[in-house]
């Protein structure tokens, strides 16, 4: 019959008005600034920049190879070699980022900066409450506003940071073990030499 | 004290009348203004607290919050919504037709104000008991039409132009409707005075009320007037003017800022309008719904059955999508207009016919046959299955 229909639906809309008094799970809105969703691990906004142990400078992977500069689609990072040089992770002596800005208003978070760094120095951040008052300087993110601890890192994506620490430390585990070896070679090839050095000593030194 | 709460806007009205501020001449003119100015009061703040509560009612049919930021519970959202239009940028279209693009929204607003006019809101609380009441309301509400047809042709966009002839086709097919509807309650009151129709419903038999609503053509009047009446004020599921997702916002398209607020105003004002006269007409006006709550005063009864019907608009909104303009136009012609040409037939049986029993038997079935094979023409020979699909091969 005719309104048959329309008597449904009003007992529908009826039953979900006054089920959302009733039931709480009805309402699915998660009212934002006060609740929030758990963070996603697979989430990803715009990059930062990795520092090892407390302090931002010192532990700083980058090594100012501006790689991500130059590989950087809409070019949004902008990079200046320092002249001096401070030592890596694993001690060997590194330029660093005098200058290192992300305009973040202009990066399209596509994560080629991540992929092209060998050194696992830039990362995707999921920091999203980015709004600002100063829509040039204040989206212009500078060395300092980019640093981030390896803690961070971990808190935000725990698998992939558990991933790159330890492959940083199998290498790390690995030039020691190739400067411990280039040593024992050394310390061996000193004591051939001081063993050897009775019998050679009355020929001509080549070496000298 | 009952007597005075139910009376008291007459008393504060002629009170106020009685300062000796006013010379004799102005008094008609003061007296005039005191009647309209607590209207438009009153009803512009009707429609501000109802956008908010619409808003929050079918958020809830949606299992949504609704608005719950300004204000406690969000009820202060209709003055963020007033401070926005009313800052925002008039923009008129180069092409458009300037002047009347400026008077579209006042033709639209006039009308609407003045249907008030005739409605009687309580006891003694009728601004102006003229004895054609009923017709009075509804020529001024067939102005609108007018005004949303000035809007749609003079902003020089064809969605608008488009928005605005929908808008006629429907308004005008559903006035006829509205008002064959009510032909039967001016029947049976024999006066087309708002006043005395409310009177003629005022008894009690027993407990229960003596309303229109609670006869076979009463009730079918009722049903047939509120749903004239929901595509009269272009309501959802009769928005085919507005249409958002096909004619983006139909006639009043390329207006912005405060002029589009006095559309939505006028909108809403129109549903009140046309829902007080259903109260009046069917729902027994100010009169209590049960003889021992007669003490309440009757103004509160008016506002408390117009909420319910407003309520029922909104419930209706949040429920029904909105409509083919064929089956629109199918709906209107082949299924309102005989039903409320067979409801005056049925008025007459219930007037000639002795009361008992066999009154309400016969005019229910007169009503009730119609409705089941009318209903059967809308919807017979239509087979609902699942669709098959046939690809190329």
């Amino acid at each position: 019959m005719l309104g048959e229909g329309i008597i449904k639906g009003l007992a529908e809309t009826a039953r979900n008005f006054v089920g959302s008094y009733v039931d709480e799970d009805r309402l699915t809105t998660v009212q934002y600034p006060e609740e929030r969703l758990p963070a996603q691990e697979a989430a990803r906004n715009f990059p930062f920049l990795l520092f090892d142990g407390n302090d931002p400078h010192a532990g700083l992977r980058c090594v100012a190879c501006q790689i991500c500069e130059r590989e950087c689609p809409p070019q949004c990072i902008y990079i200046e070699k320092s002249k001096d040089k401070k030592p890596d992770y694993v001690g060997k002596p590194q330029f660093y980022p005098a200058v290192f800005d992300i305009d973040i208003s202009v990066c399209m978070s596509c994560q080629i900066c991540v992929e092209v760094c060998p050194f696992e120095a830039i990362k995707m951040d999921t920091e999203f409450e980015l709004s600002n008052t100063d829509r040039f300087g204040g989206l212009l993110l500078d060395k300092h506003q980019l640093a981030k601890s390896n803690e961070y890192y971990h808190k935000i994506h725990p698998t992939e940071a558990a991933g790159v620490d330890s492959r940083l430390a199998a290498d790390k585990a690995k030039v020691e073990a190739k400067a411990r070896a280039d040593a024992e070679a050394k310390a061996r090839a000193a004591a051939a030499k001081a063993t050897a050095l009775p019998t050679l000593k009355a020929a001509p030194a080549p070496e000298a | 004290m009952l007597d005075l709460c139910d009376q008291i806007f007459v008393l504060l009205k002629h009170w106020m009348l009685g300062w000796p501020i006013w010379p004799e001449s102005v008094k008609p003119l003061v007296s005039i203004l005191l009647s309209i100015v607590p209207i438009m009061l009153v009803f512009a703040g009707l429609f501000a607290i109802m956008t908010v509560l619409e808003r929050k009612g079918l958020g809830r049919i949606q299992n949504r919050y609704g608005p719950n930021r300004v204000g406690p519970y969000g009820f202060l959202q209709f003055a963020a919504d007033g401070i926005k239009a009313l800052t925002k940028e008039d923009v008129v279209p180069r092409a458009a037709d300037k002047v009347i693009h400026f008077l579209a929204p006042l033709v639209l607003i006039v009308p609407v104000f003045l249907a008030y006019s005739v409605l009687p809101f309580g006891r003694n609380m009728v601004p102006m008991d003229i004895d054609a009441g009923v017709l009075f309301f509804f020529a001024v509400g067939a102005a609108t039409e007018l005004a949303v047809f000035m809007a749609g042709w003079s902003s020089r966009n064809k969605y608008s132009l488009l928005g605005a002839m929908r808008a006629i086709a429907q308004m005008v097919s559903y006035e006829v409707p509205l008002i064959v509807s009510t032909i039967t309650v001016v029947m049976m009151v024999g006066s087309l005075s708002t006043v005395k129709i409310v009177e003629a419903q005022a008894d009690y038999s027993g407990q229960w009320p003596q309303w229109h609503l609670f006869t076979p053509w009463g009730f079918a009047g009722f049903v047939l007037f509120l749903i004239a009446a929901m595509a009269e004020s272009n309501r959802s599921p009769f928005d085919l003017p507005e249409g958002e997702s096909e004619i983006v916002a139909g006639y009043f398209l390329e207006y912005s800022g405060f002029k589009f607020a006095l559309f939505f105003l006028a909108e809403y004002l129109g549903m009140f309008a046309v829902s007080g006269m259903a109260v009046t007409l069917f729902l027994g006006g100010w009169t209590a719904p049960l003889a021992f709550l007669s003490w309440l005063p009757s103004w509160l009864w008016f506002f408390a059955k117009l909420m319910a019907l407003i309520f029922l608009f909104i419930w209706a909104r949040g429920t029904v999508p909105r409509m083919r303009m064929d089956q629109l136009m199918n709906f209107a012609w082949k299924f309102m207009l005989p039903m409320a040409l067979i409801n005056i037939l049925a008025a007459g049986l219930w007037h000639f016919l002795p009361a008992g029993m066999g009154r309400w038997m016969a005019c229910s079935a007169v009503i009730g046959i119609p409705y089941i094979l009318l209903g059967r023409g809308l919807v017979g020979g239509k087979q609902f299955a699942k669709r098959t699909y046939r690809f190329a091969e």
